[in-house]
């Protein structure tokens, strides 16, 4: 990966982490979408032989410390999340944007399902519905993040690596 | 390089070493919190993404104090004066308290009251996980901040330390669901254990009898017990008593009288065993800072040690109660 690449996507990355931290009125709180799990996977889409598991076991890391849960729970389901992506990745990118959305949403509830799962086993599983709004939002989403993120790729130049 | 055919077996066989590494990393987290060096590592790259989530609130604040007109600047000193002559003169009070409950305590040869110090520091404007309740202080281990240190506000008992990173730290609301506090209520001296319930408006109090002297609107303080929170700072009030007849144990709510979700300024709490630095480290700002939490601190806890003067007088019964709750605190 070249530095104009890295700088790109960390500073994509850089601002979803802003997102995810960012205080939001009490009622929009249950609805925040998953952002840095979002800006991964279009980047496991699109730089398919760069950006793998292990860079998205790392970011999932650094999410478990600002989250204050145990270590290795967000990167356990972001890296799996990213795993499948990587893997489908040329059967993800002929669909049409609709489609990419129904598939995120499973993807997004995948890794809320392996967070809540770890959550029940340490004692502290949240009892509400609204625990899986993220994953909701994020998929409604991912058709206006998804073309955000081309155009940023796009207008700093670089290819989509085949 | 561009291949056309990615490296299956490599990613695959690098998700599994992954998968094995989390449950690794997620015992050890748990079980034995051996981490920290990684947690404090890692929470250098979010540093700046905090400060800079943070920075429009830090520059309103700073607006605010730079920009307010004279008139008001006036009228906030005229306030502040008269509270302060106020509190000047519980704390007269407090002082002869004060001495009396030491003189007291000598002549029962009970451990003497240890003093506390203080800091102030400001919960950095970051949401952290919606169904937890942690808040992010911006001072850290090179503000001498330790794991499990009390955290009070101006009402009361507020949080506690779980995670300490250089510049910053991470701390756990009474009201989550994994906390609890031990406490006592004020008029009887019963002794409980506060539980968080994930709300910031109640907490539980468990294992009480159906016998026991408990009213609405009791206070409850900290008892001590346990030795991570300093004794009789002021926790809750009791808001519900719910006596069904079938069960064990009466199930009474309290609510907390922080300000969980609105204060921004906090005082972090050193009791006794640690050692807050050396004021001469520390930056010039600090120090003021210091000064005025210290009144701040001592103005809070007016009520509750007056209170805990009254009891010495009542009966001196009460007291070896309380040097042997010392005692067991300090044993743990």
């Amino acid at each position: 990966m070249t530095a104009s690449n890295f700088k790109i996507a960390g500073t994509t990355l850089f601002v979803a982490f802003m997102l995810t931290i960012m205080p939001l009125p009490e009622w929009m709180v249950e609805f925040r979408p998953d952002w840095v799990t979002l800006v991964l996977i279009y980047w496991a889409m699109a730089l398919p032989t760069r950006m793998g598991v292990t860079i998205a076991w790392l970011t999932g890391l650094i999410l478990d410390v600002s989250h204050g849960a145990i270590l290795g729970q967000h990167a356990l389901g972001l890296m799996l999340v990213i795993y499948i992506v990587h893997i489908q990745h040329q059967r993800l990118r002929v669909v049409s944007l609709i489609q990419q959305a129904i598939v995120i949403f499973f993807l997004l509830l995948l890794k809320q399902l392996i967070v809540l799962w770890v959550s029940g086993i340490v004692g502290h599983a949240p009892d509400t519905w609204l625990y899986f709004m993220p994953t909701l939002t994020g998929a409604l989403l991912w058709p206006w993040i998804y073309i955000i993120m081309r155009d940023i790729r796009r207008k700093f130049g670089y290819r989509v690596s085949y | 390089m561009q291949t056309l055919f990615l490296r299956g077996p490599s990613a695959t066989l690098r998700m599994v070493i992954l998968v094995l590494l989390s449950l690794a990393v997620m015992t050890v987290d748990h079980r034995w919190k051996h981490l920290d060096a990684v947690r404090n590592t890692l929470s250098y790259l979010l540093y700046p993404v905090e400060y800079l989530v943070d920075l429009p609130i830090r520059l309103y604040y700073w607006g605010e104090e730079n920009l307010s007109s004279q008139r008001d600047l006036i009228s906030e000193n005229q306030q502040l004066k008269d509270m302060q002559l106020q509190n000047r003169v519980q704390l007269q009070k407090l002082d002869i308290l004060e001495k009396e409950n030491e003189r007291l305590r000598k002549l029962l040869s009970a451990t003497p009251k240890t003093t506390e110090d203080h800091l102030i520091a400001e919960i950095v404007a970051v949401d952290v996980d919606p169904y937890r309740h942690f808040i992010v202080l911006n001072k850290g281990s090179s503000d001498g901040v330790y794991k499990g240190q009390p955290i009070i506000d101006a009402h009361g008992v507020m949080a506690q330390v779980v995670y300490v990173n250089a510049l910053s730290s991470t701390a756990m609301l009474i009201s989550d669901v994994s906390h609890a506090i031990p406490v006592q209520i004020d008029r009887t001296g019963l002794r409980s254990v506060a539980f968080g319930t994930g709300q910031t408006d109640h907490l539980d109090l468990k294992h009480i009898p159906h016998n026991a002297d408990i009213r609405v609107g009791d206070k409850l303080i900290s008892s001590g017990l346990g030795g991570r929170f300093p004794r009789h700072y002021p926790v809750a009030m009791i808001t519900k008593i719910d006596r069904n007849t079938g069960e064990t144990f009466i199930e009474v709510r309290a609510e907390p009288l922080a300000q969980l979700d609105t204060s921004r300024e906090v005082l972090l709490v050193w009791t006794h065993g640690h050692e807050k630095p050396m004021p001469g480290l520390e930056e010039p700002v600090d120090q003021t800072d210091e000064q005025s939490g210290e009144t701040d601190a001592d103005t809070g806890a007016a009520d509750t040690d007056a209170d805990a003067g009254e009891a010495v007088k009542e009966t001196a019964e009460e007291v070896t109660e309380e040097a042997t709750g010392e005692a067991v605190d300090d044993s743990e």
